[in-house]
Order: C-alpha cells, then sequence, then structure tokens
C-alpha cells in the first residue's frame, strides 16, 4: 500500500495520479452512478479540460486568464451549428415560413443560412474548428498582449473584457447565434441519437480518453525543457528574457495549448447536454473554472479534475436544496482556497501521501529523484513571492 | 565608423532620458575583446542603467551601441543574448522553486525556441556540461537541491553559472560581491578573473578591494557621464574621481 | 448617419453627451475607489461593485425612513450620500482586517478572494432585502429638467450627480495631494519599507485606504440610486467597465482616471444612440482593449526609472 502511494503522488502528475484517474473515470464511475448521474459527471468532466487548461497556464505558466469561457464557448458552439444544421433539416422544419434553417434563424426573420454557418455542415470541417479555432482565437489574443508584455492582472481584467464582449455580441446577434437561449434541440449526430442511453455512455467514455489524452499531453509538455521554462518564467520573467528566450512566445503557447484542451472539452459539453449557450462563457462561468483549477491544485494536472467533480456535484446537491447557502458557500470556499489552501487539495494530498511513505521508501524515493536529476521535479515555493 | 570594427563592444553618444531626467548623457565608450572592465560610480551615476541599455532592457533615446559591428539598439531582448551578451542581475536571480541543475539546464543554449525546447533531450553533452559548470561555480554537489535553499553567495554564483553555460562573448556583472562575506568575496574574484580568460567581462562594483583586486580598466561614471578612465592606481590620485566618489 | 441634420445631430449629441453624463458619474466614482486600493497595494477589489450596492441600499434605507418623514423627502439625500459612505467604509474597514491584509502582493489571489467575497455580499443584500430591485423617492427637485433649447434636455438628477461627482473628486485630490494624510499614502504607495521606517504606520493607511476606496464606491452607490433601481447583483455590471476604466487611464493618475471615465461613458453613450446599447458596449470595450495593447501603461503613465 505503501509503495502505491509514493507511486501515486510524485511530482505535479505522475503516471500513477493519472492512471488512478482514469480508473476512477472508467471504471468506478460507471460502476457507482446510474446513467443520469454518469452524464451529470459527464458534463463535469468537460469542466475539467477547463480547469486542467488553466492549471497549465495559470499554474505553471502563471498567467490567470479570466476568459477560459470564451474557448470552451467557441468549441462548444463550433459542434452546436454542426449539429442544429443537421435537426433543421427540411422535413423536420417544414412548418416554418424558410424550411431548412435553425428555428431561431426563422423565428428573427433570416431566410438564408448566414455564410459562416454553411461550413458547418460538414463534420470533417467542424472537427477541425474545434481543434483549430480555439487555439487560433487565443493565439491572436496572446500574440497581441504578450508581445505588448500585457501580464498578470492586466491580463486577467482583458480576458474578462473579452468574455463579456464575446456574450453579449452572441446575445445582441440573436438571429445568427441563437441569442441568450443558445444553440438547442439538439438530437443527432450523423443520424445517430445522442440522447439514448448507449450514446450517453459511449460519448462519457469518448469524453474520459480525450481528458485522459489531454492529460497526457500536459504532462509531457510540463517534463520537457519548455515546462521548467514555463516554471522559471512564472518566478523571473526578466531572467528567463535575459537567458535567451522570447518569453512572450512561450506565453502564446501555453496559452494555445490550454484553449486548444478547452475548446475539446465545449465540444464534448455540446454532444453530451444537446445543448450550448452563452452562459457558459462570461464572467461567471469563466471565474467558475479557475475555482475548478484553485480547489483541486493549481500544481496539479488531476487536482483540476477533481476540482471540476467535487465542487460541481457539490454545487448541484447544494444548490437544489439550499439554493441560499450555496451562494455562501462557494463564496467562503473561493475565500479559504486562497487564504488556507493555495495549492488545493492535491497539496493535502501531497503531504497526507509523504507521511503514509516508510523512511525507506523516502530514501529510495531521493535516490531516484537524484539519478535522474530531478526531471521537472515540482515542490510548492517555498515562500511567498514578495517583490 | 570605421573605429567600430576593432572594438568588441562600442559605445557612441549613448542618451536616454526618463521625463526629461537625462540617466545617460553622451556616453561613448568602447571595450577590446578579452577586456575586463570595472565601472564605478556613486549611487545614480547611470552605471545599471547602463547595463541595461546594452542588454536591451532600457531602450536608448539617442546614440548607438554596436557589438561585433552589430546594433544592438533596436534588437530584441533575446536576440542580444543570442549575439553572445550575457548580463547578471544585481539582487541574485535565480529559479527558486527548481533545482539547481533545472537552473543551469534552463540557461542551456539550445531549445530556446517554444518547439526547440519542447523537442529538447537531456544528453551526454548537456550532462557534462552542466558538472563542467557546476564545479566552476563550486555546487557540484549540490545539483539536486532546490536553488532557493543556497546561499545568498552561492545564489550569486548559481546566476553567474546560468550565464557561462551560455559561454557569452561578453558578461557584465551587477555588483556580484554585495552582500557577501570576505571569503565568499575572495572565491568570487578568482572565479572572475579565471572566467575573464577569453571573453570580455563587465563588472559594476562598489567595493574598492574586490575593484583592485580584480584588475583591469576603470570607468568612473558620474551623473550618466564619464568622469574618467585609466587602471585603479592612477585613478586613486585624480582629484575629479576623488571628489566625487572616493572622497568620503 | 445620413438621416440627421446638422441641428439634429449636434442636439442628439449634446444629449447623448449628458446622458452619458450620469454614467461617467457613476464610473468616475467607482473608479476613483478602485484606483486608490490597487495603486496604494496592488489589490483587485472584485467586491468593488458590491461596496456600490452597499451604498445604494443605505441610501434606499434613507429613503423609506427619513425621507418618510414629513418635510424631508426633499432633503434626504443630504444624509444619505455620508451614511452610505460610512457605512461602505465601515465594511471595507473590517474586510480589510478579516481577509486583505493577509493578501498583500498577491494580486492575483485577491481577485480570486475578493471574487468570493462579491458572492457572498451579492447573497447576503439577497438575503436582506429580496431578489427584486428596489428604488428610492427622487426629491422633487431632481425630477425636472432643463431645456436651454427645443431640442436639448438636460435632466436635472444628472446634473446633480455630475456635481457630486466632482465635489467629491476634489476631495480625493485635496486628501491624497494635500493633506497629511495622503502624504503618508502617496509615501506608502512610492516605497513601502521606507515609510515603515520612518514611522508611518503602512498598516494603517492600509486599512484607511482600503476603506476610503470603499467608502467612496458607496457614493457611487448613492449617486446609482438617482438613476436606477437596485439590486442585488447591481454592482457586478458595473465592475468590468470600472476596471477598464482604472487600467485604461493608467493606474495610479487621478487625471487619467478622470479622462478616460470620460471617454469610455461618452463614447458608449454616444454609439448607444447609433447602434443600439449592445453594440456600442462591444465597441467601446474593444476600442479599449486596443488603446490599451498600444499603451499598456495607459493614458497618464510616467516613465520611471528603474
Amino acid at each position: 500500500m505503501n509503495r502505491l502511494f509514493s507511486f501515486f503522488q510524485d511530482r505535479h502528475a505522475g503516471l500513477g495520479s493519472i492512471l488512478l484517474l482514469a480508473i476512477v473515470l472508467m471504471v468506478v464511475m460507471p460502476l457507482v452512478f446510474d446513467i443520469y448521474r454518469l452524464n451529470l459527471a459527464g458534463r463535469y468532466l468537460t469542466y475539467a479540460f477547463v480547469a486542467l487548461g488553466l492549471v497549465l497556464c495559470w499554474g505553471y505558466g502563471g498567467i490567470l486568464s479570466l476568459g477560459q469561457g470564451i474557448f470552451f464557448g467557441i468549441g462548444g458552439y463550433a459542434m452546436a451549428m454542426f449539429l442544429k444544421i443537421e435537426a433543421s433539416d427540411p422535413e423536420s422544419t417544414s412548418i416554418q415560413t424558410t424550411p431548412g434553417i435553425p428555428d431561431f434563424m426563422d423565428w428573427n426573420r433570416i431566410t438564408e443560412l448566414p455564410w459562416f454557418w454553411v461550413p458547418f455542415n460538414s463534420l470533417t470541417f467542424t472537427i477541425i474548428a474545434v481543434l483549430v479555432l480555439p487555439a487560433a482565437f487565443a493565439f491572436l489574443i496572446g500574440f497581441a498582449m504578450f508581445k505588448r508584455r500585457v501580464s498578470g492582472v492586466y491580463f486577467a481584467i482583458i480576458t474578462q473584457a473579452l468574455a463579456v464582449v464575446l456574450t453579449i455580441l452572441i446575445i445582441g446577434q440573436q438571429g445568427y447565434t441563437g441569442g441568450i437561449n443558445g444553440i438547442t434541440d439538439l438530437r443527432t449526430l450523423m443520424g445517430w441519437d445522442i440522447r439514448d442511453d448507449s450514446a450517453r455512455y459511449l460519448l462519457y467514455y469518448l469524453n474520459a480518453v480525450l481528458l485522459i489524452g489531454c492529460l497526457l499531453i500536459g504532462r509531457w509538455v510540463l517534463n520537457c525543457k519548455y515546462g521548467r521554462i514555463l516554471t522559471a518564467l512564472r518566478d523571473k520573467e526578466e531572467r528567463v528574457r535575459f537567458s535567451g528566450y522570447d518569453v512572450a512566445n512561450f506565453k502564446v503557447f501555453i496559452f494555445c495549448l490550454a484553449a486548444f484542451i478547452s475548446g475539446i472539452g465545449g465540444a464534448m459539453f455540446t454532444l453530451q447536454v444537446g445543448f450550448m449557450s452563452p452562459s457558459f462563457i462570461g464572467i461567471v462561468p469563466s471565474i467558475e473554472f479557475v475555482i475548478f483549477a484553485a480547489v483541486g491544485g493549481r500544481l496539479s494536472l488531476v487536482g483540476g479534475v477533481y476540482g471540476a467533480l467535487l465542487v460541481s456535484f457539490a454545487k448541484t446537491m447544494f444548490a437544489e436544496a439550499y439554493p441560499q447557502l450555496w451562494q455562501f458557500l462557494i463564496g467562503a470556499v473561493f475565500i479559504l482556497v486562497v487564504l488556507v489552501l493555495p495549492y488545493g487539495l492535491a497539496s493535502i494530498y501531497g503531504r497526507f501521501g509523504h507521511r503514509m511513505r516508510t523512511p525507506f521508501e523516502r530514501w529510495l524515493g531521493d535516490r531516484k529523484a537524484r539519478s535522474s536529476a530531478s526531471s521537472g521535479g515540482f515542490q510548492e515555493p517555498l515562500q511567498e513571492k514578495r517583490p | 565608423m570605421s573605429s567600430n570594427t576593432n572594438f568588441l563592444l562600442s559605445i557612441e553618444n549613448l542618451t536616454v532620458s526618463f521625463d526629461g531626467f537625462k540617466a545617460i548623457e553622451g556616453l561613448n565608450l568602447y571595450m577590446d575583446e578579452s577586456e575586463l572592465r570595472v565601472i564605478i560610480g556613486p549611487n545614480g551615476a547611470g552605471k545599471t542603467t547602463l547595463l541595461d541599455m546594452i542588454c536591451g532592457k532600457t531602450r536608448a533615446s539617442e546614440g548607438s551601441i554596436k557589438f561585433r559591428g552589430k546594433e544592438l539598439t533596436r534588437m530584441r531582448e533575446h536576440r542580444i543574448v543570442w549575439e553572445g551578451v550575457g548580463r547578471k542581475f544585481q539582487t541574485p536571480s535565480i529559479y527558486e522553486e527548481l533545482s539547481v541543475f533545472d537552473n543551469l539546464e534552463a540557461s542551456y543554449p539550445r531549445g530556446r525556441s517554444v518547439f526547440g525546447a519542447l523537442a529538447f533531450k537531456r544528453d551526454e553533452e548537456v550532462l557534462l556540461r552542466i558538472n563542467e559548470v557546476a564545479k566552476e561555480i563550486q555546487l557540484e554537489t549540490r545539483l539536486d537541491e532546490s536553488a532557493g535553499l543556497l546561499s545568498h553567495g552561492q545564489k550569486q554564483w548559481l546566476e553567474i553559472g546560468m550565464l557561462l553555460i551560455q559561454d557569452p562573448e561578453l558578461l557584465m556583472l551587477d555588483e556580484p560581491v554585495a552582500g557577501m562575506s570576505v571569503s565568499e568575496r575572495e572565491e568570487t574574484a578568482h572565479l572572475l578573473r579565471k572566467i575573464a580568460k577569453g571573453r570580455s567581462v563587465i563588472v559594476i562594483e562598489h567595493d574598492m578591494e574586490f575593484v583592485a583586486s580584480l584588475g583591469g580598466k576603470v570607468t568612473v561614471l558620474h551623473q550618466g557621464k564619464i568622469l574618467a578612465e585609466g587602471d585603479m592606481q592612477t585613478l586613486k590620485q585624480d582629484q575629479r574621481v576623488i571628489d566625487v566618489y572616493l572622497g568620503h | 448617419m445620413s438621416g440627421f441634420s446638422t441641428q439634429e445631430l449636434l442636439a442628439i449629441f449634446a444629449m447623448q453627451g449628458f446622458a452619458g453624463v450620469s454614467f461617467f458619474s457613476v464610473l468616475l466614482l467607482m473608479a476613483l475607489g478602485l484606483a486608490i486600493i490597487y495603486g496604494q497595494m496592488r489589490v483587485i477589489n472584485m467586491a468593488h461593485g458590491e461596496f456600490m450596492v452597499i451604498g445604494a441600499y443605505a441610501t434606499y434605507l434613507c429613503s423609506i425612513t427619513l425621507g418618510a418623514l414629513p418635510g424631508m423627502t426633499d432633503y434626504y439625500l443630504f444624509f444619505a450620500i455620508p451614511i452610505a459612505f460610512g457605512s461602505a467604509f465601515l465594511v471595507g474597514y473590517v474586510v480589510e482586517i478579516a481577509l486583505i491584509r493577509h493578501l498583500y502582493h498577491r494580486p492575483l489571489d485577491t481577485l480570486l478572494a475578493t471574487w468570493g467575497l462579491a458572492l457572498i455580499m451579492q447573497q447576503g443584500f439577497r438575503s436582506a432585502f429580496g431578489a427584486r430591485e428596489v428604488s428610492v423617492l427622487v426629491p422633487d427637485w431632481l425630477r425636472g429638467s432643463y431645456r436651454p433649447t427645443m431640442m436639448i434636455d438636460i435632466p436635472l438628477n444628472g446634473i446633480a450627480i455630475l456635481v457630486l461627482t466632482l465635489l467629491v473628486t476634489l476631495g480625493v485630490w485635496w486628501f491624497l495631494y494635500r493633506s497629511r494624510w495622503g502624504l503618508r499614502v502617496r509615501c506608502t504607495t512610492a516605497n513601502r519599507d521606507m515609510s515603515g521606517a520612518v514611522g508611518i504606520n503602512t498598516k494603517r493607511v492600509d486599512r484607511v485606504t482600503f476603506a476610503l476606496g470603499c467608502g467612496i464606491a458607496g457614493i457611487a452607490g448613492a449617486a446609482f440610486t438617482t438613476i436606477s433601481s437596485t439590486g442585488p447583483t447591481s454592482g457586478s455590471l458595473y465592475i468590468v467597465d470600472t476596471f477598464l476604466v482604472v487600467v485604461f487611464g493608467g493606474a495610479g493618475s487621478l487625471v487619467g482616471t478622470i479622462a478616460s471615465a470620460f471617454s469610455i461613458a461618452q463614447a458608449q453613450s454616444l454609439m448607444e444612440f447609433f447602434l443600439g446599447s449592445s453594440m456600442a458596449k462591444v465597441l467601446t470595450l474593444l476600442t479599449v482593449i486596443g488603446i490599451l495593447l498600444l499603451r499598456p501603461e495607459g493614458l497618464v503613465a510616467s516613465k520611471v526609472r528603474r
């Protein structure tokens, strides 16, 4: 048992902790939950993509984005547009003034599919859009900001403002976007009913596999030299710059990677929940994603996943029973995590796990660490940085 | 213009102003290859600003800085590093959360682009070089320790090591012995003399004993201008230098 | 704009300009507090909007108690404003002691913690005053409007808020640049360690500065009640704009904050007439972000030698 612990808790995300997560997601949860709860868990796991992205760019890169909902939304809307076009075939929309276009367009007296909707007739295009658009958008934002050395608080505020802009645009342009209700009534994917139980199981597993895949990508990125430069960057940006690195490029990359991962989450959300709306883009959801990462542990890749699951399930349970209490509770969680547990639940687990190891294993672990010359090892920062 | 090509570094008519205040004004400075140059001067003389301008942290309002004939004033910071200019900051600037080994590896001059850093492999060559530098800065036994646990003097050495691993042609050190003990100072002086072989070094320093122990040409800066230049012995006799700096 | 004659356009500009004045006033009052707090201790107060709401609810309470007394309807605002200031100041003072002082120099963390505080405060308002928006009795003398020409119609409450804002701004300027306290605040901003060394109680300065910033937000709340009704989440609607005002103006610059509040409010108000409010907002925000990218230090910033 002790051996297991040391296997699971080494570094930011040992393969062990990812394996454990995979078992929880793919074996334990499907066994324990009925399909309704599993679908709910699947929905929360799509938030975990965003939280994972935030662990990478905020926890390791020091770049706090309060606009991650943008990328979740882009991925989600891209998928929703495809599904909506499929749901709006001329037969099922025959009662509309213009059959064959999405219902909300018809309500807004639009008579033709807008040009930017047309490519979403193709599933291939849609998948490419889900994978490319969020990262491309992040590249534009990141490139403009990081080259101008906008960082820290300014970056957080500007990304938040951008999330507001996107929300207002979507709500304002009702005819093209479905407005505040979003894009709803999504039923089939290439004729396959995504709402029946077998489809839900399949989508849940697809979601879990993709999430594990993203975790592995994140782990790989952190474990190579890039990851160390990223940590260095958060600590002493000037030193990195004057060691010959184009700091802006390093930031742009991790921001794009986070957006890429978030976009996949958004698309999986649409598939599993059957709609997408601006309420997953704006200030509130964007900051909720941050709290998932903070609760789980901003320096733990798997922490973000557990954080998303825990907080979301807690929200569902509490908000149903005591809606008033929930707001107080989540507010208190924000404050407590920042004040008492800045490295989240993962830091408790780390300390706990460490105590569980026998002296022999500690010695073994230390020796192993020494021989591998501490490849990307990460400890909690020794002290709070005070400039 | 012809004179530029003979020097490693030639600074001409360099001026920078902050809201009208000229921190450096019409400064000319030339350095040969393999030269050790010490810059002294009272607080606010513009010493650190001068280093900032050479490495691109502060941009010149006027004038030029040529390194091996290449203009640095408009070059981006990391490119200046690629040209072979290394700069140590005044307070030890190391990555406290990484190990000593990682600190050195993070400065290793391969894998400097994003994708280069992703594809970077820790091969034999890298390990050898890191061990070699670690020996030079006397940290070879502490490679696995977190850099934040080093003593102040060791942090300064580590930062010097992080520059050495890039093998720069011009190394700029801003008060490398500030806050060091006497024995650490001696060792640092020894280290600096050693690394000055085969490369040019600029050192900013306040400690006169340390300056004398380094040898080399000394430039006295005062109010953004060069007051005097020469070896330490001559400068000690110079009345202007005594008035503004050595006197008190 | 082809459908309008020159005269009409001028009238539209004048009226929208004055409509923007109320928005400008609230924005400036909010931004002043935020700028002081951020400039002084690098704390990002996401709950700033909620402090405004405290002021607004305080004004509301005054209006239904004091304002209900015979003959007081016209004058209760004069009591409400100091009460709004005082209540927000007090809550701010307590929050500083309980929360903020543990987070100095961790700006991104203050952002998250104060967001949590904002959630708690919003729920607190909801529990205390209900989810429905409440509005105050606007005194008769604020209801009319001033009509210099046939086409231009300027509401009096806008003028009153503007006067109040100018007074508060003047007060802040006097406090920061002419008073003993302000000197201490500016010292602490410039060099915290040194200020401590020369005998300034920097912790006390922080506490008062934070509370003062919150208090000004409370005044903004009092002003807010005369142009709109108050709900538990009214404050959160202003927070993004206020942050942009502070950042756009160049944090720590009084003139910059005023200029940026004015330009943002006016741009939005003018565009609103032609494009509708949502597109006006989008364009304003994007323009501000665009300018910020070109000038990350904001409108007014001094080059500091580091």
